[in-house]
């Protein structure tokens, strides 16, 4: 009983967090919702016994895109007035695009096919007295080593494909130039000049 | 009352269809849309959770990992993206972006 109302405790916070972010009017007040939403799934990951993904979940998600979201949005300065969002010139298309693909989910979801006795058999049994950590461990670095080199690899894609993105060369800042200062040499650098003496009188 | 797949599956997709139709709502402002992508990928982990839990099977977990890193790294890159476009332009809103052209 207890876990049936913390589901539905959670699922319901999600929901509605997950409405007041697409809905409300200043970007801020989304990120925040955003951020609870994703607090209360890992809360609904707990209770499906993932314990490392809900702690996961909460250090990438809460603690790095969503404090990049804020930092943007910080960053950008733009005032909400002039996007005032014609949300009521596209709420038909929306809801209608919406409703017809959960239609299709759930129809999809209630084909009795789907939820029969061979699709269960899928699964591998595992009983053991692991951790959840230990046995998500034991998996990427064994059976999934390639597909986690693969993912740190896109994340380091990503790195350098923000960062040169985002940098740009002032024109009025002065920079080192490397290869300039090594490749110096007497020849070019120093200059002989003759200086005609002025005797005082 | 005993919580099955079904019902982890109806919020997946519920909160799917609500991501869907936040990418159509907020026409003009891109960082909501970004927002909204990340609520559709929540809903996929969700999804592997549920399956991975319901069937015993630890794989689906490690999907919803890579998922994670995905959807990082995407965060990352249309921010990135976003930051430029306001630079050379001034505003973020998405109707004009078709207007970049050659």
């Amino acid at each position: 009983m207890f876990p049936a109302l913390l589901f539905y405790t959670f699922s319901f916070t999600i929901i509605a967090s997950a409405l007041m972010v697409i809905f409300s009017k200043q970007p801020i007040n989304s990120v925040l919702f955003l951020i609870f939403s994703f607090i209360n799934a890992s809360g609904l990951f707990l209770l499906a016994g993932a314990e490392f993904l809900a702690l996961i979940i909460v250090i990438v998600y809460v603690g790095a895109v969503a404090v990049l979201f804020l930092f943007v949005i910080m960053m950008l300065d733009f005032n909400p007035e002039t996007i005032k969002e014609e949300t009521k010139k596209y709420l038909p298309v929306g809801l209608m695009v919406g409703s017809i693909l959960f239609l299709e989910i759930i129809l999809m979801m209630y084909s009795p096919e789907i939820f029969s006795e061979e699709f269960k058999i899928i699964g591998r049994i595992v009983e053991t007295d692991l951790t959840n950590t230990e046995i998500l461990g034991g998996l990427i670095y064994t059976e999934y080593f390639l597909q986690f080199q693969m993912a740190g690899f896109i994340l380091l894609v990503a790195m350098i494909g923000a960062i040169v993105l985002t940098l740009r060369h002032r024109d009025y800042v002065r920079r080192q130039n490397i290869h300039d200062q090594v490749s110096r040499n007497p020849n070019t650098s120093i200059e002989l000049v003759d200086i005609e003496l002025k005797t005082r009188k | 009352m005993i919580i099955e797949l079904g019902h982890y599956l109806i919020l997946a997709s519920m909160l799917f269809t609500i991501g869907v139709i936040g990418v159509f709502l907020n026409r003009k402002n891109v960082i909501i849309i970004l927002m909204s992508l990340e609520l559709i990928l929540l809903s996929i982990s969700i999804n592997l959770v549920a399956f991975s839990s319901f069937l015993n099977d630890p794989s689906g977990q490690i999907f919803s990992l890579f998922i994670l890193t995905v959807a990082a790294g995407e965060a990352a890159i249309g921010l990135a993206i976003l930051v430029v476009y306001f630079r050379n332009v001034g505003n973020i809103e998405v109707d004009q972006i078709n207007k970049m052209s050659g």
